[in-house]
């Protein structure tokens, strides 16, 4: 590119690493939820996109509801809708973990195709009751837009909130899993189910407030990508490939394999991307994953024990 | 905005004329006493002495339903009117809709089915490429008539099918004249999701761009389908600085696109954004302020300032809600219903062979985007439109072309 | 000869349940429908190749897998570029730029045929790329998971995204593939045109033909000792590797004969249906497809034939009077079959139905005692026992104990 200058140039690689990062955010977002959820009980949950989608809705209804009687609310109402987003996630996730999950732990493979299951219905019923059109919630002043640093350099603010919001939610997640009573159990149930229950955790309940946790982060990822993508019924399946991708390369059961592996998924996309046609860039990272994949079918951050 | 004061007797009024320049269109058959069935049904149809039946084919669920309802509602609508005003050849029209459900396969099978078992006399139909491309050997072989709403890549001609959108061509040469003349832009960036639509139209426009414009394409691009995240994209774009970003994204990408656009800074006052994907039924979903002074080339908006336009307007915000919004498909498949009730009156029979043959030069003076006029290759000869965005999901038609010839195989393009 | 009688018919119960099939596919059907529903039919039933391989890796090696789209869709596609060169003679695409090759790729500015559509001229090497090119991809999936012991969800989830990939693979390389409107417009099969009723019917039978002989395949693998390490692996692989056997290779066989068994059904897909797109290789179909088997009873290799009739009667009836109502029932569907009935429709049968008929023929033999003769109890209790083990397996069932039926995954 001629008649670039040296700090353009500066500013579109500062730029490029904000792209990379953010992609990144948004992967780590999506799989947190997943990742815990596998980790814990060993069960993939088909309908996480689903579970993405009632937060991003809950958001949409407060925004409308905060733009037709509290407009004086719109320009918080966002941090607002995060957390009812997650607690209406986590109490849809506690209440499928009580239906339907816990029926079926013994039978991983089955919890698979019932929450596929799940899945198909939440989606007719988010269709049903909003319509199939996709929504576009109205958004705070201050979201819309980006910052500039310098002369060029821009960095998107729906980007940097949606990564804060992943720093947050990841620390979150690790100090409750690694630093509270409750992490203590779920990681004990996790290591030795029945020895937990004989020193007395209550391990059913442990996997239903995981599940419902996991699911419950899931919205806080629906609530923020109302800022940068679609809401609609199907939307959460735009993003499921990509999710269970970056669980299986980072390894099972593995909260710093599922960390590695959207940063390098992300960071490898968004370069290539740079570099040539976007279809070819998803293509080569997807085909890398596979070749990873084949010398490490166990992901990155696979498990030492031999099973 | 002269006729403002009476406006609602000036709208009835033009009910009135409306209804009448359409029956005088469509020949006089109508007002005289029906021809029996014997002589206007040689083939077999569903056709009885006061009724014909018809089929619409589109997917009412799965992810392409979002995109087709509007076309349903539209032929509906037409359908309505046609039968208000004493149906096709003195008969009532029955519709029987199919859905088929986004897949493929459903759709050959479902088109089959109303050919087969149900005799249909015309199909309004099919949305995507890949749908039609799917019917198309079931109507090329069972004989029958499809009537295609979609905007498309061109490249197809049939017999049995009558496209009521624009072909790659008329939708793309005249935008681009227009903004390269407007705005003197030399240097495009072609962005499309990665299909047969976007990579054709991509394909007519370089070679316009290159070899009529003088001007440079500086980038062209393809995401898969679905795709989310577009900022290393937009980083691309800022480095190639090009006067026009030409975009053919589609589908929930689209949401994604125009978000992060904003977001990166990309905004009207220093880009100059040119779409042809973008309907008033996408902004719906992108959100208008996402949009505002982008621009769409179509053939049609909703804000188009014609009297034929608001009664549909108005005709169809009372059939299905003041909040429905009515695309360039839309419009386009309310054409369908039209065209073939003129092209059967004008052949005086129902018979597919007669209505197709019958088609090339029929002519509506009353479609919501103007006149239009059945070209020998089955397409409409139409006039292309640019629109820009406002905030509340509406286009401001600014420049309109004059009537282009249909040219689904354009001579340099290929 | 009384061994392939027990092993592949199943004896006489196997027999019968074979037979009842064969008559429903051969003669029920095409007498009781128009071409219209029969093609419909012979639709489902290539579906239900994938099921019946499915129940061979899942129902009895516990290996569940949500990319066998992958393989109907290569089977469909090797079938699809035969047909498409044969329909893209240089007379027929005199208009194009470059003649003689598919329209699509002259669409994309493709002036020669792509080297590895070349063979595909030949229809010997077409056939047996259908079996075999799938059955090399499963290989080598196989290969690389089954031998480095990855199994269970994870398994489940790469072969999900390798058809994720697969599917974006197709639709990103439209130049030669195709792209997403797939590859359509197939006319002739040798000269014989394949859109004819009479074509239709032919192709019909044939896909019934090939149907039963792929179960009769599966029951003759599952009758075998292998059929026996298999079950043993779904329930202790680690017994069973300890007794020396090489796991990994029993499944990677088992694997690559269910993607044979679904290429097949692909392939017979393309003739019946006229044409293949990539959207039968993804993550949706690639489910779908589980569900049918799951339905019929992922024990069952006839019942998975009832299930995939089943489901995609009931999805082509709902989904035309009640398309708001259809997702819940699938999805219905899916929840249930795993909570529920786990065994499915063979699973019910089992249950309930063989009851009945049982209590039914107690009260004829038991009428029968009181009339002529007094049988001994115990001639009573191993007459039972024979009728309840001939009813058992009346759905084609292969089951050397009882204990099989019981749930079992390997962790």
């Amino acid at each position: 590119m001629e008649g670039m200058s040296l700090s353009e140039w500066g500013s579109i690689i500062a730029m490029q690493g904000f792209a990379g990062i953010s992609l990144f955010s948004v992967l780590l977002l999506m799989a947190l939820g997943l990742a815990i959820i596998f980790g814990q009980m060993g069960v993939i949950n088909m309908a996480h996109g689903e579970f993405m989608a009632i937060g991003a809705y809950t958001s949409y209804m407060i925004a409308m509801f905060v733009e037709s009687y509290a407009g004086w609310f719109m320009d918080y109402y966002f941090f607002f809708a995060i957390v009812a987003a997650f607690f209406v996630a986590f109490l849809a996730g506690y209440a499928a973990e009580y239906l339907l999950i816990r029926h079926l732990y013994k039978r991983p493979l089955d919890t698979l195709l019932a929450t596929w299951g799940l899945s198909l219905i939440l989606q007719q019923i988010l269709r049903s009751s909003f319509g199939a059109r996709e929504v576009s919630p109205p958004l705070p002043e201050w979201l819309i837009g980006s910052i500039e640093i310098a002369e060029g350099l821009e960095i998107p603010i729906n980007g940097l909130v949606v990564l804060g919001l992943t720093a947050a939610v990841t620390a979150g997640v690790f100090y409750l899993l690694f630093k509270s009573r409750w992490g203590l159990r779920v990681r004990a149930t996790t290591q030795n189910r029945v020895m937990s229950g004989a020193v007395g955790i209550n391990t059913q309940k442990v996997d239903r407030v995981t599940f419902a946790l996991g699911c419950g982060i899931a919205g806080i990822a629906g609530a923020a990508f109302t800022t940068i993508a679609s809401t609609g019924p199907t939307s959460g399946s735009l993003y499921i490939v990509d999710t269970f991708l970056v669980v299986v390369f980072g390894g099972a059961a593995s909260l710093l394999g599922t960390i590695a592996s959207a940063f390098s998924i992300a960071q490898a996309q968004s370069i290539m991307e740079f570099f040539m046609n976007g279809s070819m860039a998803k293509v080569l990272t997807l085909l890398t994953i596979i070749a990873i994949l084949m010398f490490r079918p166990e992901g990155l951050f696979a498990s030492k024990i031999r099973k | 905005m002269k006729n403002l004061p009476n406006r609602m007797a000036l709208t009835k009024r033009r009910i009135s004329k409306l209804l009448a320049a359409l029956s005088l269109t469509c020949a006089t058959a109508s007002f005289a006493a029906a021809p029996p069935t014997a002589q206007v049904n040689t083939t077999n149809l569903a056709v009885t002495d006061d009724t014909v039946t018809v089929g619409i084919l589109h997917s009412l669920t799965g992810t392409m339903a979002i995109s087709e309802t509007g076309s349903v509602e539209a032929e509906k609508l037409a359908i309505d009117q046609i039968n208000a005003m004493g149906g096709v050849l003195g008969r009532q029209i029955n519709v029987i809709v199919e859905d088929g459900a986004s897949d493929w396969p459903t759709f050959a099978e479902k088109s089959k089915k109303l050919l087969v078992n149900d005799k249909v006399a015309a199909v309004f139909g099919c949305w995507t490429s890949a749908s039609r491309k799917a019917v198309l050997p079931v109507f090329e072989k069972e004989n029958g008539m499809l009537y295609y709403p979609t905007f498309y890549e061109g490249l197809e001609q049939s017999k049995n099918v009558i496209y009521t959108g624009q072909e790659a061509t008329q939708q793309i040469i005249a935008g681009l004249d227009w903004i390269a003349k407007e705005k003197g832009a030399k240097t495009f960036y072609l962005i499309g999701s990665d299909y047969i639509w976007p990579r054709t139209s991509n394909k007519i426009a370089r070679k316009h761009i290159e070899n009529v414009l003088k001007g440079e394409v500086v980038g062209e691009e393809y995401y898969p389908l679905g795709h989310t995240n577009f900022r290393s994209l937009i980083n691309k774009i800022k480095v190639k600085k090009p006067d026009v970003i030409y975009s053919i994204v589609v589908g929930g990408s689209n949401v994604s696109w125009y978000k992060q656009l904003r977001s990166a800074g990309i905004t009207p006052d220093k880009w100059n954004l040119l779409t042809i994907s973008v309907t008033e039924d996408e902004v719906l979903g992108i959100g208008g302020e996402n949009v505002e002074g982008f621009y769409s080339m179509m053939k049609y908006f909703q804000s188009l300032d014609n009297p034929n336009n608001q009664e549909f307007v108005k005709a169809f915000k009372t059939k299905w809600g003041e909040d429905s919004v009515i695309g360039d498909v839309t419009q386009a498949a309310y054409l369908g219903p039209w065209l073939w009730k003129a092209a059967v009156e004008k052949a005086g029979s129902f018979d597919i062979d007669k209505v197709a043959a019958a088609s090339p030069g029929i002519e509506l003076n009353t479609a919501p985007e103007g006149y239009v006029k059945v070209h020998e290759n089955h397409h409409l000869v139409t006039k292309a439109r640019v629109g820009k965005w406002n905030k509340s999901g509406q286009a401001e038609v600014i420049y309109t072309s004059d009537l282009i010839e249909p040219n689904p195989f354009p001579e340099g393009y290929q | 000869m009384q061994a392939i009688y027990r092993n592949v018919f199943g004896g006489k119960s196997g027999l019968i349940g074979l037979l009842i099939l064969a008559a429903l596919i051969f003669v029920v059907m095409p007498l009781s429908m128009d071409i219209f529903r029969l093609n419909l039919v012979g639709k489902y039933l290539t579906y239900a190749f994938v099921a019946v391989g499915l129940v061979l890796i899942w129902g009895y090696g516990g290996i569940l897998s949500l990319g066998q789209g992958v393989f109907f869709g290569l089977g469909g596609y090797c079938m699809a570029m035969f047909l498409k060169l044969e329909a893209s003679d240089p007379q027929s695409t005199a208009i194009q730029s470059t003649p003689g090759i598919p329209d699509f790729m002259d669409w994309n500015q493709i002036t020669e045929l792509p080297f590895f559509w070349e063979p595909f001229h030949s229809l010997t090497f077409t056939l047996l790329a259908i079996i075999v090119v799938p059955s090399i991809f499963a290989y080598l999936i196989g290969v690389t998971m089954f031998k480095r012991r990855v199994s269970g969800v994870y398994f489940a989830i790469i072969t999900q995204a390798v058809a994720a990939i697969l599917t974006i693979l197709i639709i990103g390389q439209q130049g030669f593939t195709g792209g997403v409107n797939g590859i359509t417009d197939l006319k002739t099969l040798l000269g014989w045109d394949i859109r004819t009723d009479s074509a239709k019917y032919v192709l019909y039978y044939v896909n019934g033909a090939l149907l039963l002989l792929c179960i009769l395949i599966a029951r003759l693998i599952l009758a075998t000792k292998f059929g026996r390490l298999l079950l043993a692996m779904r329930d202790k692989e680690d017994r069973v590797r300890f007794s020396g056997y090489d796991v990994a290779n029993f499944k990677i066989f088992i694997f690559c004969v269910a993607a044979a068994f679904s290429a097949i059904g692909g392939a017979m897909f393309t003739l019946q249906v006229g044409f293949m797109s990539p959207s039968f290789v993804g993550i949706v179909p690639s489910i779908e497809m589980v569900i049918f088997a799951a339905v019929g009873g992922r024990l069952s290799l006839i019942g998975a034939v009832y299930g995939t009739l089943l489901v995609n009667w009931g999805k082509t009836t709902f989904s035309e009077s009640f398309p708001e109502l259809w997702l819940f029932l699938m999805g219905g569907l899916f929840i249930a079959v795993v909570m529920l009935f786990p065994n499915g429709l063979a699973g019910l049968y089992d249950k309930y139905a063989k009851r009945f008929i049982v209590s039914i023929r107690n009260m004829g033999s038991g009428f029968l005692d009181k009339r002529t003769f007094q049988k001994p109890a115990f001639m009573d209790r191993v007459l039972m026992q024979a009728k309840l083990q001939a009813i058992a397996t009346w759905l084609g069932q292969i089951r050397p104990q009882r204990d099989d039926l019981k749930h079992k995954q390997p962790a």
